[in-house]
């Protein structure tokens, strides 16, 4: 137990240790961060009006950050899958950098959805009643806090692992990782049945939802983990093995192919309907009764899916820049395809044909930009403590001191979170 | 934090004491900015004007259906007084229980609605709805006839004008569905189905998760974004528990049939103040209620069958010319 105590304490101290560079992230996203709680608190005092909700399009751009780190969260399994199913080797350490993405993301999430309530003093309830099995939402708590305790176990016990220099129980993680690949599959479909079940929204209900989700998760999810990668590769020693960035590739591949077979398998039965219940999605695509503001997010995000798609499936993705940039079209797409694109449309028009367009505000979008922050500070801490920890630098006899004199190592995913976001802000 | 600093600087033996006492300096110095920047971030917080809940007794209260008889005159009692203490007016909140053997249901007469919304003024009143931001449980949407799709009705039409020639008028509000979506999907069970039909929602124990918004096929849910606004003098003192008592911010609400009227015996506020008739209200399960013969008589239907929610609020016309203002086919519900 000291020993544990002992770790935590000299991760915690790793974490203040880093060049100029790192410094100046941290700060940044502490700041941002920091803007995010200053907004959230005049939220609070306010109420959601603040927001650019309303009885109309009530749930926005929380919401919609919400679905789309659910699906980040359950792709960061894309690695372990090669791993331990295909049992390759090379890439097992590349695993934990996943699975401390997911932990990232599940915070994210459930701060998204913390923001989102109009009386979160009132949390407790749902410990006093507790809607399950009906609820969807009831479903959605349990699916995605186990998640969260699997991922902080699985990696958790193997950095303990590493920094005890001893070789990790199998028994003691190896079954949680499968339980792992199949919990991330269902917090996807869970959150997609979220939305699914809903009779009265038609642009919702229908059963390619929950596929749609998680193809397009498992295109997103890898290509972030990509993006942390390379710079992991570049800013510190820690050498990333180039079979990696190949398999993740074919991943994302597959993945993203499937994605716009449903896509247009979605538009194509919609759009030759040409049923009443086509007017969210001909607002989504082409506007409604001149009323057109996600017409341009929409398909910026077809043509940056494309893009993307197109770049990966060339032999020059095997570029670094290139794939990179493909990795980021990807990221964004998605955001805008399952963020907004998704949640914001089921709205537009209203049940009783009301058309009130959304628009997020300021504050609104200072608490979403202070969540990711807030999150890639978590992710950039992990990581950071994380890879001296795995090549041996920091262990059970060694001293903080020795990560602080060796050359410095650190500032993991300088770019990549810049890039992440842009599209978040955007 | 410092002390670890300090061996640190032991393994270095000592040698670099002044440096020790500057990077000791640093870290102070950003430690208070960073304690000042957390301070500055959650000041919005010290305008906060309402507390949660008044006691951590309040706070860790059980739901209602769980609560004692006693337990509720004092919880009602401690309501009031907020509300004296807020608005400087006494009012009594009841919680009259459903009645044994009554199933409400509400009937429309599409005929005879001409779209004044008397109804929806009625309503705000006697449901002490927000006037700002403004609340309003029913929507009557103008729509232009030979079409039943809602998407090409109006919303917004100036009532000074009504009728208009080649429109009809359709009031929507919560249809009390028999299997109701909102209540399968809330959380917490804040909302549930009462044995007279009535969908309530308990004000306290909503969490404003807005997933029952989500959910409802008739938009017939509220949410409050801000603290509601109701001029003192306008408020309805005739409460009721589950119904019309000042709501706070953050919760949802929606239309419960007046159940503050309706279970003591009179009629929904929309009901009295209807100049043209056109709604009719009772209970299902009478066989004489003029409900009931509606049901029997005329050609009914109810507003997206389809979703399959069981309304329990019917819509109708009876005449074959729908011109409300016509005063020869006046006579005939």
């Amino acid at each position: 137990m000291k020993q544990y105590l002992d770790f935590l304490w000299k991760c915690f101290r790793v974490s203040f240790v880093g060049d100029w560079r790192y410094h100046l992230w941290m700060f940044f996203l502490t700041a941002i961060a920091l803007l995010g709680l200053n907004a959230w608190c005049t939220q609070l005092v306010n109420g959601l009006i603040t927001t650019g909700m309303t009885d109309q399009v009530s749930w926005g751009l929380f919401i919609a950050n919400f679905t789309f780190l659910v699906g980040m969260a359950a792709a960061a399994v894309m690695l372990v899958i090669p791993v331990y199913i295909y049992k390759n080797r090379e890439l097992h350490d590349l695993v934990i950098f996943g699975e401390l993405f997911a932990v990232a993301a599940i915070i994210m999430c459930m701060l998204f959805v913390t923001v989102d309530m109009g009386r979160p003093d009132r949390l407790h309830h749902m410990m006093m009643r507790f809607n399950f099995p009906m609820s969807l939402l009831t479903w959605d708590v349990i699916v995605l806090n186990v998640y969260l305790l699997l991922n902080l176990h699985i990696c958790g016990y193997l950095i303990y692992c590493a920094y005890q220099r001893k070789m990790p129980a199998k028994w003691f993680y190896i079954p949680f990782v499968f339980v792992a690949i199949v919990w991330a599959i269902s917090i996807h479909t869970v959150t997609a049945f979220l939305l699914v079940g809903l009779g009265g929204r038609p642009f919702w209900n229908q059963a390619i939802i929950a596929p749609r989700f998680i193809a397009s998760a498992f295109a997103a999810g890898p290509a972030f983990i990509i993006l942390t990668l390379i710079v992991i590769d570049k800013v510190t020693s820690y050498d990333v093995p180039k079979k990696a960035f190949t398999t993740l590739r074919n991943l994302i591949l597959v993945a993203a192919t499937i994605n716009a077979f449903l896509l247009v398998s979605e538009l194509f039965t919609e759009f030759y309907t040409d049923s009443s219940h086509l007017a969210s999605t001909r607002y989504l695509w082409f506007g409604l009764h001149g009323k057109n503001a996600l017409v341009p997010w929409i398909w910026t995000a077809v043509s940056f899916n494309s893009i993307a798609l197109i770049i990966l499936y060339l032999p020059i993705s095997r570029i670094r820049g290139l794939l990179s940039i493909a990795c980021v079209l990807l990221i964004i797409g998605v955001w805008i395809e399952k963020g907004m694109g998704l949640i914001v449309p089921a709205f537009t028009p209203t049940p009783i044909g009301e058309l009130v367009e959304y628009f997020p505000t300021l504050n609104e979008t200072l608490i979403c930009l202070g969540i990711w922050a807030f999150g890639l500070l978590i992710y950039t801490i992990c990581v950071r403590v994380t890879i001296p920890v795995l090549s041996g630098r920091l262990t059970v006899d060694s001293d903080v001191d020795r990560v602080r004199t060796l050359p410095d190592e650190s500032n993991d995913s300088n770019e990549t979170e810049t890039e992440t976001r842009k599209e978040c802000s955007s | 934090m410092q002390l670890p600093i300090l061996n640190n600087a032991k393994a270095y033996k000592g040698a670099r004491k002044g440096a020790t006492r500057r990077s000791f300096l640093r870290k102070s110095v950003a430690f208070a900015g960073g304690v000042t920047a957390f301070a500055a971030a959650i000041s919005p917080l010290k305008d906060m004007k309402d507390a949660p809940a008044r006691s951590l007794e309040d706070w860790f209260r059980d739901h209602y259906k769980e609560l004692s008889q006693s337990e509720k005159d004092i919880l009602f009692a401690d309501l009031a007084k907020d509300v004296k203490d807020k608005y400087g007016i006494d009012v009594t909140i009841g919680d009259p229980r459903p009645i044994p053997g009554v199933e409400y249901g509400y009937a429309l007469n599409l005929s005879r609605c001409n779209g004044n919304r008397a109804c929806v003024h009625a309503c705000v009143k006697e449901n002490n709805q927000s006037r700002s931001p403004e609340i309003q449980y029913i929507r009557v949407v103008e729509m232009p006839s030979g079409t039943f799709d809602l998407e090409n009705g109006s919303h917004n039409y100036d009532e000074e004008s009504v009728p208009k020639d080649g429109h009809y008028y359709m009031p929507i509000q919560c249809h009390q569905c028999a299997d109701p979506p909102c209540v399968k999907v809330c959380p917490v069970e804040a909302t549930w189905q009462e044995e007279d039909g009535i969908t309530v929602i308990d004000y306290d124990w909503c969490i404003g998760c807005r997933y029952c918004q989500a959910a409802c096929p008739y938009w017939a849910r509220h949410f409050n974004f801000a603290e509601p606004y109701i001029p003192p003098e306008e408020l309805n003192p005739d409460m009721a528990y589950l119904s019309n008592r000042p709501r706070a911010r953050g919760v949802m609400e929606k239309c419960h049939f007046c159940l503050q009227r309706t279970r003591k015996g009179r009629l929904p506020a929309c009901l009295e103040a209807c100049p043209t008739g056109a709604r009719k209200f009772g209970n299902l399960l009478d066989p004489n209620s003029e409900v009931s013969q509606i049901l029997r008589t005329k050609r009914i239907f109810v507003l997206k069958e389809d979703v399959g929610t069981r309304p329990r609020f019917f819509y109708y016309f009876d005449e074959r010319t729908p011109r409300p203002r016509n005063k020869q086919n006046g006579g005939q519900a």
